[in-house]
């Protein structure tokens, strides 16, 4: 059991473990917290898996910004502090045993791969970066996906805004 | 391989655990003395008037959305940025046509009134 | 003299081997070693940057600051951190324990965590990481995150309210400052920090991109909460914001974050575009290099000190319209005006420098263009709502 592994099965155990108490928390406002550990958890199996400018984006959107969305959405429609979402799914045994059906099927599949085994991976080389900034901009790669991602974000602020945005002078006007 | 994040992975918990070690510190060496008043919610000295909550204001939201979206586009950015030194001029207009696509989403948000703090 | 880090680095792990470690835990001993000194360092060296600060303040205000504790009043903080831990820190009923208490802890790893990734001198630096800018931006996130758990979990609507302003301006001002960023990334083709101080080995950064250092400068201000952007604690303003619940020390770690992190602030600054511990005879003589680099760090700390000495507080509304109106917008076309201008003066072979310094110079004549004319318009609606003729001689009159 080298230190790499046992990082590894720590960190999976502990973004699992958050997963489970994202759904299991009584107070909504923990159960951000908890999806913020899990996705830290993300976070640190992306650094090993040599990684790094992945690590690093998985903390910069998802934690820096996507998870404080959450958190204010929870924040601003939840008026009182101990309010609580409802915890107990009278099915949540068919969930369970679902996503066990589901976690075996994915473990049978992996296990015929030629690589599973191993005890180390063969990591590519840290410096990728440079390639996949030119990647990105190469016609013959990822140019297209790389524009078509920005008129994407375009969309998605311009249709955040016009759903969340409260109702103009225009609409008061008229009605 | 994951050499350079053995110091990081060093530092953060031992900066975690130093102000945890003050403020324990800080616990177990003040006086302890709680009483009713002093456990109520401080509002300028008066007693507090209705439930803790804040008016729902869509300004807030409305930052934390554009900000997610930038801060998308900036990452997609720095790959971009790193392998500036190497590219050629089309793939930096490439890069700056991202760029501007966005910044016409703000300009949007700017003039539909998205950017005022009601 | 050619290189103490390196010496004492290998003295100790010699030390330790000859104990009967192996090599590799020795290294990872020495690394735990130098994390637990530098956090602790940095601590301790609030103690008197927070002095300093305080008699800074004092001079500009025409009046001594403390001198009453220790020559010249240096150990003051000492003496308010003894106070802060004699003090009950009342606890509220009704707060949501355990993220109450981790707020403060968030906070303070958060600035802490920055100094992994800086260099202080050629060959000494925390670690090196090739996305260090990043993970600086990263790393910052998380004090955002301790702040609205602070806000949330006082169970005080202040505090909340506190909060919710104090994260739309951290969360607002991010953005110039890691659009900014992306011109030292540009410029070094690399987003390490140590590959960033190597490229400026001829010239530093500033002189390449001076307005995407301003722009750098302010955001990393109003991103730690000083003034003039001091709104999220501003005392006459909100009742101290989003710590009001927190008394003790658990508000002095609040207070050392800050404090820190302004000096973070000067540390990130000169590294990335002053050239961090660049300066004559630094290659040959390391502890020059970590001379320079503290000089300049701390000559960056008192122009934001002073900064805060100048100016009066601003409002959320005001704070918000110049970020995404004015800084936003300007460092979209620094990036993308850098970016053109630099590759097209490199393809035909001018002057790569005074291609970026007339682009700069442009931008920034073409900047004030535009203030002055929004000022004037400004001013014109003003005069024009106050509407009659009695406005009109008392301005000619002036």
């Amino acid at each position: 059991m080298t230190v790499l592994q046992i990082v590894f099965l720590v960190t999976g155990l502990v973004t699992l473990l958050a997963g489970v108490m994202v759904v299991a928390s009584p107070k909504l406002v923990h159960a951000a917290l908890w999806l913020i550990v899990s996705l830290a958890g993300v976070a640190v199996l992306f650094v090993l898996l040599n990684a790094n400018f992945l690590a690093v984006v998985q903390v910069v959107v998802y934690i820096g910004a996507i998870a404080i969305l959450v958190i204010f959405a929870v924040m601003l429609t939840r008026r009182v502090m101990a309010d609580s979402g409802p915890t107990h799914n009278p099915t949540w045994w068919l969930a369970l045993l679902s996503a066990l059906v589901l976690f075996g099927g994915l473990l049978a599949l992996i296990t015929q791969l030629p690589a599973f085994g191993a005890t180390e991976a063969a990591l590519p080389a840290a410096d990728s970066l440079t390639d996949l900034g030119t990647s990105l901009v190469d016609v013959n790669r990822y140019l297209l996906p790389f524009e078509v991602a920005s008129v994407l974000l375009l969309a998605a602020l311009i249709g955040a805004m016009a759903v969340a945005r409260p109702a103009s002078e225009d609409e008061e006007g008229g009605a | 391989m994951h050499d350079p994040w053995v110091f990081v992975a060093f530092l953060l918990p031992i900066g975690l655990l130093l102000p945890a070690v003050a403020v324990l510190m800080g616990i177990l060496l003040g006086p302890r003395k709680p009483n009713a008043i002093k456990g109520t919610t401080y509002e300028c000295g008066i007693e507090t008037v209705g439930e803790t909550w804040v008016q729902f204001r869509a300004s807030y939201y409305i930052f934390a959305l554009i900000f997610v979206v930038f801060d998308v586009e900036a990452v997609f950015l720095f790959p971009w940025a790193v392998a500036y030194n190497g590219m050629q001029l089309y793939m930096v207009l490439e890069g700056v046509l991202f760029l501007l696509i966005l910044a016409a989403g703000l300009l949007y948000a700017w003039r539909k009134g998205a950017l005022e703090w009601v | 003299m050619g290189d103490p880090f390196g010496l004492i680095g290998r003295w100790l792990i010699d030390l330790v081997t000859g104990w009967g470690m192996e090599p590799e835990a020795a290294l990872t001993l020495l690394r735990f070693l130098g994390a637990a000194i530098l956090a602790t360092v940095l601590l301790l060296a609030c103690f008197f940057l927070i002095v300093a600060e305080r008699k800074i303040l004092g001079r500009f205000q025409d009046r001594y600051g403390p001198n009453r504790v220790g020559p010249w009043g240096v150990f003051q903080t000492v003496a308010d951190f003894v106070k802060l831990i004699g003090k009950e820190i009342v606890v509220p009923d009704g707060i949501d324990k355990p993220v109450y208490w981790l707020a403060p802890l968030l906070v303070v790893m958060s600035v802490v965590g920055i100094w992994a990734v800086v260099p202080f001198a050629p060959g000494f630096r925390g670690t090196d990481l090739n996305v260090g800018v990043l993970y600086i931006v990263s790393i910052g996130a998380i004090g955002t995150l301790g702040i609205i758990m602070a806000g949330w979990s006082s169970n005080n609507k202040f505090a909340l309210l506190g909060a919710f302003r104090a994260v739309a301006q951290l969360v607002s001002y991010e953005i110039p400052m890691v659009l900014t960023l992306l011109i030292p990334t540009m410029l070094a083709g690399s987003m390490g920090v140590t590959a960033i101080v190597e490229a400026q080995k001829d010239l530093w950064f500033i002189a390449a991109a001076p307005l995407a250092a301003a722009v750098f400068l302010i955001s990393s201000v109003a991103e730690n909460g000083r003034a003039p952007f001091d709104l999220m604690e501003g005392e006459s303003e909100i009742v101290a914001g989003f710590n009001i619940e927190y008394g003790g020390l658990a508000f002095g770690m609040f207070y050392v974050g800050e404090f820190l992190h302004a000096f973070t602030v000067g540390v990130l600054f000169s590294t990335l575009f002053l050239g961090g511990w660049r300066g004559p005879g630094a290659e040959t003589y390391p502890l020059l290099g970590l001379f320079y680099f503290f000089a300049k760090a701390l000559v960056v700390w008192f122009v934001t000190v002073w900064v805060r000495a100048s100016f009066p507080r601003v409002r959320i509304d005001q704070l918000l319209a110049l970020n995404w109106k004015f800084l936003t917008p300007l460092a979209l076309v620094i990036v993308a005006l850098t970016a053109v201008v630099d590759k097209l003066a490199a393809e035909q072979g001018w002057s790569q420098l005074l291609a970026l310094l007339a682009a700069n110079a442009v931008l920034a004549l073409g900047m004030f263009a535009v203030l002055g004319a929004y000022g004037r318009s400004v001013r014109k609606r003003e005069d024009s709502l106050r509407g009659n003729a009695a406005a009109l001689p008392a301005r000619s009159a002036r």
